[in-house]
C-alpha cells in the first residue's frame, strides 16, 4: 500500500463512502422534519399538492384497506405508524399493501383514555390511525388535530371527523376475479372522492386498483365501464349487515 | 493438598423423585422412577420395595413394577426447587457448597462452635430442611456423603409416613475407619472399581494400603485422587458459594405521597440507585417489577420487559409513567403512597451495547419506543402490541399480536407450506368475534355442505341470522374450501369449510359453514 492511499482512504475505498452521510456525532442532532411523507404514487391524485403533510387530518370512511394503503407509503419510507381501537384490524392485509409490521404500533383497545393514547404517540409516531370509541366531540378533535399540527405527526381517523383537511371516501367497490362458483378474489376496483377544506377544498376523484393483480395499489387508468346500478334497496338491506358486523 | 476438613454434609435422598413431587409431576408415595439416557437413576422407595434398582432400563423396570411413573429426569426443575433447601441450610451456616442437587457441604468447625457442637448443629440443619433428609458430619466430603448414604434405607424414606430425618457422625480423625470396610464401588468409579476387584482389592481399606506412588504409576491421575478419597483425605477444599447479592432497592415516603411530580422526583433517584447497583455488578435488568403500596395497604405491581438492558433513565421513565397511570386514573389508589421498591425480575450480564457504525437504533425508533411505552404505562403493557405473521389457514390464524418489547417471534411458522390458507389478497377487517349469518339459494331453501364437502345448492341470499327478511343478493361466490384442522386434539380441532362471497353491493367477505351454520369470519372492505 503506498503511503498516498494510505493518508487518503477515501480515495482507496473509492466514492462510496463519501456519499455516505457526515459523521455520526451530528447524527445524534434531530434531524429537521421534512414537511411531507410520502405517499404510494396511485394516491398522490387525491391529495392536495400529491403528498401528504405532517400535521394534517385525513379521515377516511367506507375502507379499511385504503386507509392501510394510506399509511403503506410513509412506512416504506421508514416512518412510524400505529392504528389505535381497531380490534378487528387484518394486519396481513396491511403488510401485502406495502406496510412495514416492524414499524406498525396496535393498540386494539384503549378504551376511554383512546384520546390521551394518542395524543402520546404524536410524540414519536409519524401516522397514526384512529377509531374512536363513540362518537368524538368537536372540541375533542381539534385538540387532537392541533396536537398532530405541533407534533408534525398524520391523524388518520377511520369514519366520520368533524373539522378533517381531508377526507376521503368510497362511492364504489367492484372485486374482480370471483364467479358463480369459481375462481378466487383477485383486484378491487375502488372509486375514491375527495373533497375538505382550504387547499384540498376542490372536489377530486380517483379509481384505484386496491389490490392490483400483484397486491399492490395502482391508478385505475381505463374509464369506468358502464358499472350495473345497482337497487337502492339492495344496497340499503347489504349496508345493514355491514353496521351490524362492524358493531 | 489439604488435609480432611471437617465436613457437613446435607442430602436429600432421592432428589429427583422429591423434586417431581414438589414439581406436581408425580403423585406422593406412589411409585416413582427417573429415568436418564434410558436407565432408572433413582427410585421412590414404594418402587425400590418393588425391585426397582438404579441402572435398570426402561423396560425392565416397568416388568417389575407394572404400575411405576416413569418420569424423565429434569436437572433444571431440580436444581430450582432445591433452592429452598439451599436456603435453608446458608441461613444456619455460612458458607455452603452445593455439590448437586440433593447434596448440601458446609464446613463443620465454624457453626460447631457457633452453635455449641456438632449434633446440635445436625440436629438445627435437620429442623431447618424443609424436606426430609440425612445429616452427616465427618473428616471430608466424601466420606461425609457415603456416612449419610449409609444410614439404613427405611429411616430415610423421603415419600412415605410422616418426615422422618436422620443424622450420622463419624468421630473427628475416624474417618479412614469409617471407610476402610465400605466396598470399593462406593468410589463411584465403576471402571477402576472392576479393575481393583479383579486384583483382589475388594474394600476401600485394602485399596488405600497401597502405596500412593504405585497407585499414581499404574492409575494414573485419577486413580491417585481415588486413592486420597479411600484414605480419608480430601480432593479439594470445600467451594463455599457467595449468597446472591440484594438488588431490590425500595424507598419509604412519610408523609404519603399522592401527586406525580412528587413521586416522579423519589423515583428519579430510585433508578439511579438502581442502575448503579447493577453497574457495578456488570449486571443489566431485562425486566423489571415496579412494586408501590399504598397507606391502605394496597400493593400494585406491574412488570417491564425490554430487549436491550434498561438504562438509568429508562427505569426512572417507567417508574413515572407508571405512578402517573396509577395515580390519575380513575380506579387508582384509594390513599397515597407510602413505599415503591424496585424489583429486577430478569438480570443478565452486561456486555454493553454495541451501537451500530453509522447510527444503528436511528432517532426515529428511539422517538417511536418512548412514545409506545409511554402509552404501555397508561394503559397497561399488553396494550400496545405489534404483529407478526404467523402460520395458520384461516384470517385470524394468520397472525400474531406480540406485547411492545417482547421479541417478535410467531409461535407456528409461517415459512411452512399451510395448504388450504386463505389466498392473497388478505382481508383488511378480520372479525374478533364472528358473526352468524344464514345463507339460502334462489328459492329460499338453506344452504349447507354435506359430508364430501360438496355444496347442496348455489348461493344466491345471505342475511344476518336473527334478521331473515332482510337479505342481499350474492353475485359471485367461491368455495368450499374445507379445512379439517386438528382433527386429533379435541379442545382445538375444527373442520369447516370457507367461502368467498360478492354481495350485490360490492362487499367481499369470507364465510364459513361450520356444523351447518354460517358465519363472517372477515370483511374485504
Amino acid at each position: 500500500m503506498s503511503v498516498a492511499s494510505a493518508i487518503e482512504p477515501t480515495d482507496v475505498l473509492g466514492p462510496a463512502l463519501r456519499a455516505l452521510p457526515a459523521a455520526p456525532a451530528t447524527a445524534r442532532v434531530p434531524a429537521p422534519q421534512r414537511p411531507t411523507l410520502p405517499v404510494l404514487p396511485a394516491l398522490a391524485s387525491l391529495l392536495p399538492g400529491g403528498e401528504l403533510r405532517r400535521g394534517m387530518t385525513v379521515a377516511v370512511t367506507g375502507s379499511t384497506a385504503l386507509a392501510l394503503a394510506l399509511l403503506a407509503g410513509p412506512s416504506a419510507a421508514g416512518s412510524w405508524c400505529a392504528v389505535v381501537g381497531v380490534p378487528t384490524l387484518g394486519a396481513r392485509a396491511a403488510a401485502e399493501l406495502g406496510v412495514r409490521l416492524d414499524r406498525l404500533a396496535l393498540i386494539p383497545s384503549p378504551g376511554a383514555q383512546w384520546a390521551a393514547a394518542v395524543a402520546a404517540l404524536f410524540d414519536g409516531v409519524d401516522v397514526i390511525a384512529v377509531r374512536p370509541p363513540g362518537r368524538v366531540s368537536g372540541g375533542e378533535a381539534r385538540r387532537l388535530a392541533a396536537r398532530a399540527r405541533e407534533r408534525g405527526a398524520t391523524l388518520v381517523p377511520l369514519g366520520p371527523w368533524e373539522g378533517a383537511e381531508l377526507r376521503l371516501s368510497v362511492s364504489d367497490s367492484q372485486w374482480n376475479g370471483l364467479a358463480a362458483g369459481t375462481g378466487r378474489l383477485h383486484a378491487r376496483r375502488l372509486e375514491v372522492s375527495a373533497n375538505g377544506r382550504g387547499a384540498a377544498a376542490k372536489p377530486r376523484h380517483a379509481a384505484l386498483w386496491l389490490p392490483d393483480g400483484d397486491g399492490g395499489v395502482s391508478a385505475a387508468t381505463d374509464l369506468p365501464a358502464d358499472l350495473p346500478r345497482l337497487h337502492r334497496a339492495e344496497r340499503r338491506r347489504s349496508r345493514a349487515i355491514n353496521t351490524s358486523v362492524a358493531g | 493438598m489439604p488435609g480432611a476438613v471437617r465436613t457437613i454434609v446435607v442430602w436429600c435422598p432421592d432428589w429427583p423423585v422429591t423434586a417431581a413431587v414438589l414439581a406436581g409431576t408425580a403423585p406422593a408415595g406412589a411409585p416413582v422412577a427417573v429415568l436418564a439416557a434410558g436407565q432408572v437413576m433413582a427410585s421412590s422407595a414404594a418402587a425400590r420395595s418393588e425391585g426397582v434398582r438404579r441402572g435398570l432400563r426402561r423396560r425392565e423396570a416397568q416388568s417389575r413394577c407394572p404400575d411405576l411413573v416413569v418420569l424423565s429426569h429434569d436437572p433444571d426443575t431440580e436444581a430450582r426447587l432445591f433452592e429452598p433447601v439451599v436456603r435453608a441450610v446458608e441461613a444456619c451456616c455460612a458458607g455452603i457448597e452445593v455439590l448437586r442437587p440433593g447434596l448440601v457441604a458446609t464446613a463443620a468447625r465454624g457453626p460447631a462452635r457457633y452453635y455449641g457442637g456438632e449434633t446440635v448443629v445436625l440436629d438445627r440443619l435437620r429442623a431447618a430442611c424443609p424436606v426430609p433428609c440425612v445429616v452427616a458430619v465427618a473428616d471430608g466430603v466424601f466420606a461425609a456423603t457415603l456416612a449419610a448414604q449409609c444410614l439404613p434405607p427405611l429411616r430415610r424414606s423421603a415419600d412415605s409416613g410422616p418426615v422422618q430425618s436422620a443424622h450420622a457422625v463419624v468421630p473427628a480423625g475416624g474417618s479412614a475407619d469409617f471407610l476402610a470396610p465400605q466396598p470399593i464401588d462406593a468410589l463411584g468409579r465403576p471402571e477402576l472399581a472392576v479393575l481393583l476387584h479383579r486384583l483382589g482389592l475388594s474394600t476401600l481399606g485394602a485399596f488405600g494400603a497401597l502405596s500412593t506412588r504405585d497407585v499414581s504409576t499404574r492409575f494414573g491421575a485419577d486413580g491417585a485422587l481415588a486413592h486420597r478419597l479411600a484414605r480419608g483425605l480430601d480432593a479439594r477444599p470445600l467451594a463455599a458459594r457467595r449468597p446472591p447479592p440484594e438488588l431490590t432497592v425500595g424507598t419509604v415516603f412519610d408523609p404519603p405521597v399522592d401527586r406525580v411530580d412528587t413521586a416522579a422526583f423519589a423515583a428519579r433517584a430510585l433508578a439511579t440507585r438502581f442502575h448503579e447497583l447493577l453497574t457495578a455488578r456488570g449486571l443489566g435488568c431485562l425486566r423489571l417489577a415496579i412494586v408501590a403500596r399504598t397507606e391502605h395497604g394496597q400493593e400494585l405491581i406491574r412488570c417491564w420487559r425490554h430487549e436491550g438492558a434498561l438504562s438509568a433513565t429508562a427505569v426512572a421513565d417507567r417508574v413515572r409513567w407508571q405512578l402517573d397511570g396509577w395515580l390519575t386514573a380513575a380506579s387508582g389508589p384509594t390513599a397515597g403512597i407510602t413505599e415503591l421498591r424496585l424489583i429486577p425480575d430478569q438480570v443478565i450480564p452486561h456486555a454493553g451495547q454495541q451501537l451500530g457504525l453509522w447510527g444503528g437504533t436511528g432517532d426515529a425508533d428511539d422517538r417511536a419506543d418512548r412514545a409506545l411505552v409511554r402509552v404501555q404505562g397508561m394503559l397497561g403493557p399488553d396494550a400496545v402490541c405489534t404483529a407478526v405473521p404467523a402460520g395458520g389457514r384461516g384470517a385470524a390464524d394468520q397472525l400474531q399480536l406480540v406485547p411492545w418489547g417482547e421479541p417478535r417471534v410467531a409461535d407456528r411458522d409461517p415459512d411452512h407450506p399451510w395448504p388450504g390458507r386463505i389466498p392473497a389478497p388478505s382481508p383488511a377487517t378480520v372479525l374478533t368475534a364472528a358473526v352468524a349469518v344464514h345463507v339460502s339459494d334462489a328459492a329460499g331453501t338453506p344452504v349447507t355442505v354435506d359430508g364430501r364437502g360438496v355444496l347442496t345448492t348455489p348461493p344466491a341470499r345471505l342475511g344476518l341470522a336473527d334478521r331473515v327478511e332482510e337479505v342481499a343478493a350474492v353475485t359471485a361466490w367461491a368455495g368450499p374450501w374445507p379445512v379439517d384442522e386438528r382433527w386429533w386434539d379435541a379442545a382445538t380441532a375444527g373442520r369447516r369449510a370457507r367461502f368467498q362471497v360478492v354481495t350485490a353491493d360490492g362487499t367481499a367477505r369470507l364465510l364459513a359453514i361450520s356444523g351447518g351454520r354460517w358465519w363472517v369470519e372477515a370483511v374485504y372492505d
